[in-house]
């Protein structure tokens, strides 16, 4: 899945080393706060082991043909998210120079598609969760066949994206990503069997050295407020600061009614519960059509967007919270 | 010889090639990098249908092929990698452009086929780019370029240890497999059954290795630090060498937009 230097425009590999810079400098500051020289050397033999163990096939039993390891899911497994993605940094650095896997200006998307993912999705939406109650057989075989499929999922439907915004392929999307995905599907399910086995193994001969969660727990996270406060200030800020940008053409539903009836509005039927149900609309929409009553400013849209969020944020929390009670009444 | 092993011969024949004391291994590895990221997105920068530029561009790879007494065969192998997946999302455009540009003979020239050959030229340029820098520059000269472009110290020392420690591994790795393949013969690859356990006894080494390393390192003055021996700094040449093929790199770019 490396992607060759022919594969993108400048302006994508430039905009891919500026999200894979992002996210080395945030994991740059994590492994420093951590303040634990050893952590260093690891990193350093961990990237050679993935790089030796890349090398070593495995045979897939019935086919006649071999998978690999997947490096990202089972170093965030032993390492963590943050030390994984440099050494996975540093292995796909060294591959591209040495074995030409992967080119030099590509190497900001290699980095996002193949370290990204699986240090960090792998480990915040699989492995931690899964592994939250403590370490068990089943729960590390599940952990590493998910994270390694969703890692080569994203990954594949991220190659794919970043060469269709570079415009190099006539191919349409839809078949490239057809191409792309169901191999990769049965890929990542060879190499998070392949990583199962591995991690098994060690969580046998020596579990502590598997990334326990509950430790990291204890450690101290973000708390619920916290979170809470910085998805709210997120919202805001793409509702009311993007909702400048919005596009006045009409979207895909409008576009293919105007095709076929030649507005971007449907005409209300004739009988009297059509009638009902509008005028119960006009005098319920705050915001209708994203701006204020009989107003077209900029405000009104920014405002919507703002507005909009928050209500959004208030459904979400209340159904999380009704949720959660009704979960407890039942136990 | 097997992959392991190859990796192995290769990895030391880079180094042996970085080694060599010739003009192109002396210039400064900062300046090689920025040429070399340069020349690539240049390269990739040209439009689909501009071949006339793009057979231009190939002048770097040449000169320095021919002047830095290069092996051009050696640089042909990694062409393997890069080549298919190139060939797989170009091989598509001449069945979805059909317009004609020009006829050899009895054969009409679509727009696709072009498009499809300037995407297969740009892939092997900047392999030949790639490979030109590695094969002129070390592993810790490229790790000292990154540290004159600020790069944290925290990653260049990983890249370096990585490297350092990838032929121990795959060497280690590579015996492994031996002794496997002596007691398993005929048979591709490892069988499902040792999956965990070849890979895993390997993994559990390298820890031990990387405590041991740690504990030399640390007897050495290491603090999580790495102190690294001051470098040469840029000379005139380099700056004329940089400047040089920027400007070619610019008029034949600029030659294919204004002219």
């Amino acid at each position: 899945m490396h992607m060759a230097d022919a594969l993108v425009s400048p302006a994508v590999a430039g905009a891919m080393y500026l999200c894979s810079t992002a996210a080395a400098a945030y994991s740059i500051k994590k492994v420093r706060l951590e303040n634990d020289t050893r952590k260093i050397p690891v990193m350093g033999v961990m990237g050679a082991f993935v790089f030796a163990a890349q090398m070593i096939n495995f045979t897939i039993p019935g086919t006649g043909s071999s998978g690999h390891l997947c490096g990202g899911m089972m170093l965030t497994a032993l390492l963590g998210p943050y030390a994984s993605f440099l050494t996975m940094i540093g292995v796909l650095l060294i591959q591209c120079l040495l074995f030409a896997d992967g080119g030099l200006l590509a190497l900001g998307c290699n980095i996002w598609n193949m370290a990204f993912y699986g240090c960090f999705l792998g480990y915040f939406l699989i492995w931690r969760p899964m592994q939250k109650n403590g370490l068990a057989k089943g729960k590390v075989i599940a952990a590493s066949i998910l994270g390694s499929m969703a890692a080569l999922q994203l990954g594949a439907f991220s190659v794919t994206l970043e060469t269709m915004v570079s415009g190099i392929t006539e191919l349409p999307f839809s078949i490239f990503a057809g191409a792309m995905q169901p191999i990769h599907l049965a890929i990542g399910f060879v190499e998070g069997l392949i990583t199962a086995a591995v991690l098994l193994f060690v969580y046998e001969a020596r579990p502590e050295m598997l990334d326990s969660p509950q430790e990291a727990k204890r450690e101290g996270r973000l708390s619920f407020l916290h979170t809470m406060a910085v998805l709210g200030i997120a919202a805001a800020l793409v509702g009311g600061g993007l909702s400048l940008a919005a596009s006045a053409n009409p979207d895909g539903l409008e576009w293919s009614i105007e095709r076929v009836t030649g507005s971007t509005e449907l005409n209300a039927g004739n009988g009297s519960a059509y009638a009902v149900a509008e005028q119960i609309q006009k005098s319920t929409a705050l915001l209708p059509d994203y701006a204020f009553k009989g107003s077209e400013s900029a405000l009104g849209t920014t405002f919507s967007g703002v507005a909009g969020s928050i209500a959004v944020l208030a459904v979400c929390v209340g159904v999380c919270f009704g949720f959660r009670f009704f979960r407890r009444k039942r136990q | 010889m097997n992959k392991l092993g190859g990796a192995i011969y290769e990895i030391h024949h880079m180094d042996e090639m970085a080694e060599k004391d010739q003009w192109l291994n002396r210039i400064h590895p900062l300046v090689k990098l920025i040429l070399t990221v340069c020349y690539i997105a240049v390269t990739v920068s040209f439009p689909k249908y501009n071949m006339e530029g793009l057979l231009c561009m190939g002048v770097y790879p040449i000169a320095l092929f021919i002047l830095g007494e290069i092996p051009f065969r050696d640089s042909l192998r990694r062409l393997r990698i890069v080549l298919p997946l190139v060939c797989f999302v170009g091989l598509f455009n001449p069945f979805f452009e059909r317009q004609p540009v020009l006829a050899l003979g009895g054969i009409t020239v679509t727009t696709g086929m072009v498009s499809m050959l300037t995407l297969m030229i740009k892939g092997i340029y900047s392999v030949f780019a790639s490979y030109l820098f590695i094969a002129s520059t070390s592993i810790e000269k490229i790790c000292y370029a990154m540290r004159l472009l600020h790069i944290p110290s925290v990653l260049v020392t990983q890249v370096l240890l990585t490297y350092r420690y990838i032929s121990v591994l795959l060497g280690e790795a590579n015996r492994m497999m031996q002794a496997y393949s002596l007691r398993a013969p005929n048979q591709k690859g490892v069988h499902f059954k040792v999956w965990g356990s070849l890979a895993g006894q390997l993994l559990l080494r390298s820890m031990d290795r990387a405590a041991e390393v740690y504990e030399s390192m640390t007897l050495r003055g290491y603090c999580g630090e790495f102190c690294y021996a001051a470098g040469t700094p840029c000379r005139w040449k380099d700056y004329l060498y940089l400047g040089g093929w920027c400007a070619v790199f610019l008029f034949v770019r600029g030659r294919s937009i204004f002219w």
